[in-house]
């Protein structure tokens, strides 16, 4: 490396430093810092004291560890694939030359900038069972067969599906994602498709989806990462909805205690910051299991055009 | 406080200190950057107490009036007052990064878990320096109120505001359904006929539409039934839920209501009328529930949000024989972080909080907590009262709160430092009883067994550390 060459790599270090600064001390120096403390008895503000592999024995023993994450598993089980049809056929829908399109697009995308305190706040009324505007139209659909609707987030049963619903109304990012996607489909394949006589179903299942294979496969690696981190909205409606004090639990009857409500009551509640941290890794490698699984599933179906 | 015996503090603790350090300055650079307020107090040569507390609005507004009385009734100390949401938490992490403020309000129940965890500097000694013995001191409040800012025999905090909680009946109901508006429930088989004839149903669709009383509202400390019914959760040493039968016979209450009711009819309801507990939807301010449980501050939400009501204030029901005047009680308390910089200082402005003017026959000589209590419409800690706080309290209902704070049986927080734990898990329990989704011995054999392993962890993680495991609550005037 000649002195130019120094000079050059120097002057790139110096303006990436703020973001090598900024990920060593926010982000390195924690993600060891709390590898460390999952082996240690820590409560923040005594020092730490090395007990092994106890968190992580602890841990598999729990009943609530096995609680929090089939809850957390439920959920991305259901949420993942449910937010992936509506996101897609909402793209589908939107892709077409429809009359007012943009005010269409920005309309479905409204509730992904809408803050996630505010969505569930506005979701506890829709889900009020007596009062709620989705019992009030579940009513006199259900009349007729002699049901009733669900008290929702009031009933252990009915409160993950509850929240599952409202996962749905944020679905504007992938959305545009896949909007994006399907405006990248070269029109050449349809035209070409056409005049081999392929219908509208054949043009989608062998044109449209292997084309935009590669945004579905990224847009249901990060839905599934973002589902198993799910927190806010569980953790406000939850308690809300069910009057309690105190510190979320995943009310009613902890049917929606989810890992990361867990981990947090762990953490900041109960002062466990070392249990708290082998919670979190054990979740790093379960999503990073999944996203792998994901991975391998998709090998073969994911068309990278190149 | 012992510190660590096996502790790795030398070589481990210190990237987190250098870590903070470093965050802190960089942070403290910004501030600069922001101008010279932001770099520290005014250069008035007084000391500023840094007070964090939790209150807003009127209770904010009181707090900061007593404030402006106590820097006016000396030169050398002012106090710095920040409104923080979730201030326990911040607190603990303001704690940890070495930069706390200097004084906190907190509650009651986090005493004994921040205790143990060495967040809060003890108060005994700078009782000691005054000329008081932590006995003295202690007498001068009302037991309940001595005992609950006590932790393994140290004081941990000062008395903000106490309460106490009462029971609150809606007269209109009484009256509509044949009932004596002045005359509530005194016994707890009085309680369960009334709630049965406050109870009403929609006569076409058979759906609750009124309740006479449910365990679950407002929800906030369901676990005070097993005391009120003769039971214990904490015997000192052990976890007691499940071997003490009259937790049992609580729960079985409890899961009467549901069982009366319908399970489904009940979770509709409470769908319908629950979550929002200061506001004119709260079911017994809609009333939608006849009769519930409620603090001292009940009354300022009532005259908010529904003027006009017509209710009672009185004491408990007699859940267990002979046992008059039962009730929890509970306290905003002030305590002082480890690390504060001004511990000293903060320690007078709690002490000021802490006192009255015993003669005060006016609104202008009253001090200290009767000066915030009188604003914020609560009962004072103290045993004793001045002639205008007691004559001319703003609270309508203040002598029934008092009456059940001087009582023998009110009760606190359990003193054991996995609470935050133990409430989760009876609250958890309480949901699974209530819900009809285990028997009243299987969910409390499941918490029990939770809570009994928790407890012996948490011992052993304080021997680890070299502090001794607390086997009996503090001392006690």
């Amino acid at each position: 490396m000649n002195a130019r060459d120094r000079r050059k790599f120097f002057a790139g270090v110096a303006f990436t430093s703020p973001w090598i600064v900024g990920l060593a001390v926010f982000t390195l120096y924690p993600v060891l810092a709390s590898l460390f403390y999952s082996f240690c008895d820590y409560s923040i503000l005594k020092s730490p004291v090395w007990i092994g592999l106890e968190n992580y024995q602890q841990l598999f023993r729990d009943e609530l560890f096995w609680k929090s994450l089939r809850n957390t598993l439920f959920y991305a089980a259901l949420s993942v694939p449910l937010g992936t049809v509506v996101a897609l056929s909402l793209a589908f829908l939107l892709h077409r030359q429809v009359r007012a399109r943009g005010v269409f697009r920005t309309i479905f995308y409204l509730p992904s900038i809408v803050p996630m305190v505010a969505s569930a706040m506005l979701w506890l009324w829709i889900f009020n069972g007596q009062y709620g505007l989705l019992n009030a139209a579940l009513r006199p659909l259900l009349a007729p067969f002699g049901v009733t609707p669900p008290a929702w987030l009031a009933d252990p049963t009915w409160a993950k599906p509850a929240l599952i619903i409202m996962s749905l109304w944020g679905t504007g990012n992938a959305m545009v994602i896949y909007l994006a996607g399907l405006q990248n489909v070269p029109r050449e394949l349809y035209e070409a498709a056409e005049i081999d006589g392929a219908t509208g179903w054949r043009r989608f299942w062998h044109i449209t989806l292997p084309m935009i294979s590669p945004v579905i496969y990224f847009n249901v690696i990060m839905g599934l990462i973002s589902a198993l981190q799910i927190f806010t909205q569980a953790f406000i409606m939850s308690e809300a909805a069910n009057g309690n004090g105190g510190g979320s639990d995943g009310n009613p009857g902890r049917s929606t205690l989810f890992y990361s409500i867990y981990l947090f009551s762990t953490a900041f509640y109960d002062l466990r910051m070392g249990y708290a941290s082998a919670m979190a890794y054990v979740l790093f490698v379960v999503i990073a299991l999944l996203t792998w699984l994901a991975s391998r599933l998709a090998r073969d179906h994911v068309n990278y055009q190149s | 406080m012992p510190t660590a015996r096996t502790a790795f503090a030398p070589a481990l603790s210190f990237p987190s200190w250098t870590g903070g350090r470093l965050l802190l300055a960089g942070l403290s650079g910004l501030a600069g950057l922001a101008g010279p307020a932001a770099a520290g107090g005014p250069d008035d040569g007084k000391v500023h107490v840094t007070y964090w507390e939790k209150w807003v609005s009127f209770e904010g507004q009181a707090m900061q009036t007593v404030i402006a009385e106590f820097n006016r009734s000396q030169d050398r100390i002012v106090v710095d007052y920040l409104p923080t949401s979730q201030i326990d938490r911040k607190m603990i992490v303001a704690t940890a990064g070495g930069d706390p403020p200097d004084l906190v309000g907190l509650w009651a129940y986090n005493l004994a878990s921040f205790a143990d965890a060495e967040a809060l500097r003890p108060l005994d000694d700078f009782i000691r320096a005054d000329g008081l013995t932590p006995e003295q001191w202690l007498a001068r409040y009302y037991p309940v109120y001595a005992r609950m800012i006590q932790h393994s025999g140290r004081i941990y905090a000062g008395i903000s505001t106490p309460a106490t909680i009462a029971f609150y009946w809606n007269k209109t109901l009484f009256r509509e359904a044949g009932l004596d508006p002045d005359r509530p429930p005194r016994t707890l088989a009085e309680l369960n006929d009334y709630a049965r004839r406050l109870t009403k149903h929609d006569p076409a669709t058979g759906a609750i539409t009124q309740m006479g009383f449910l365990p679950q509202d407002p929800g906030w400390w369901p676990w005070i039934f097993c005391l009120w019914f003769g039971g214990e959760l904490f015997d000192g040493r052990q976890i007691t839920l499940a071997t003490n039968p009259k937790n049992l016979e609580a729960m079985r209450w409890i899961e009467g209501f549901t069982r009366d009711n319908g399970a489904d009819a009940v979770k509709v309801f409470t769908s319908g009328a629950f979550g929002a507990w200061a506001s004119a939807q709260a079911p017994f301010m809609s009333g939608k529930i006849a009769m519930v449980f409620q603090g001292v501050w009940y009354d300022n939400y009532i005259k908010q949000y529904k003027p006009g009501l017509d209710y009672g204030v009185g004491p408990w029901p007699e859940a267990a024989a002979g046992v008059k005047d039962f009730c929890l009680a509970e306290a905003d308390v002030l305590a002082i972080p480890r690390g504060a910089h001004h511990a000293r200082e903060a320690w007078e402005f709690i002490k000021y909080v802490n006192s009255n003017n015993p003669r005060a026959r006016t609104r202008e000589e009253l001090r200290g907590g009767e000066l915030l209590c009188s604003l914020q419409q609560k009962l004072s800690p103290l045993r004793e009262w001045s002639p205008y706080f007691e004559q001319h309290n703003p609270h309508p209902n203040i002598a029934v709160f008092r009456q059940l704070a001087a009582s023998p049986n009110a009760r606190a927080t359990p003193d054991i430092g996995v609470w935050q734990e133990y409430y989760r898990e009876f609250i958890a329990a309480f949901e699974r009883v209530r819900l009809l989704e285990a028997t009243p011995e299987e969910a409390l054999g499941f918490a029990h067994r939770r809570m009994t392993e928790s407890w012996e962890r948490y011992r052993r993680s304080l021997e680890r550390h070299g502090q001794v495991p607390p086997a009996a609550p503090g001392h006690t005037p």
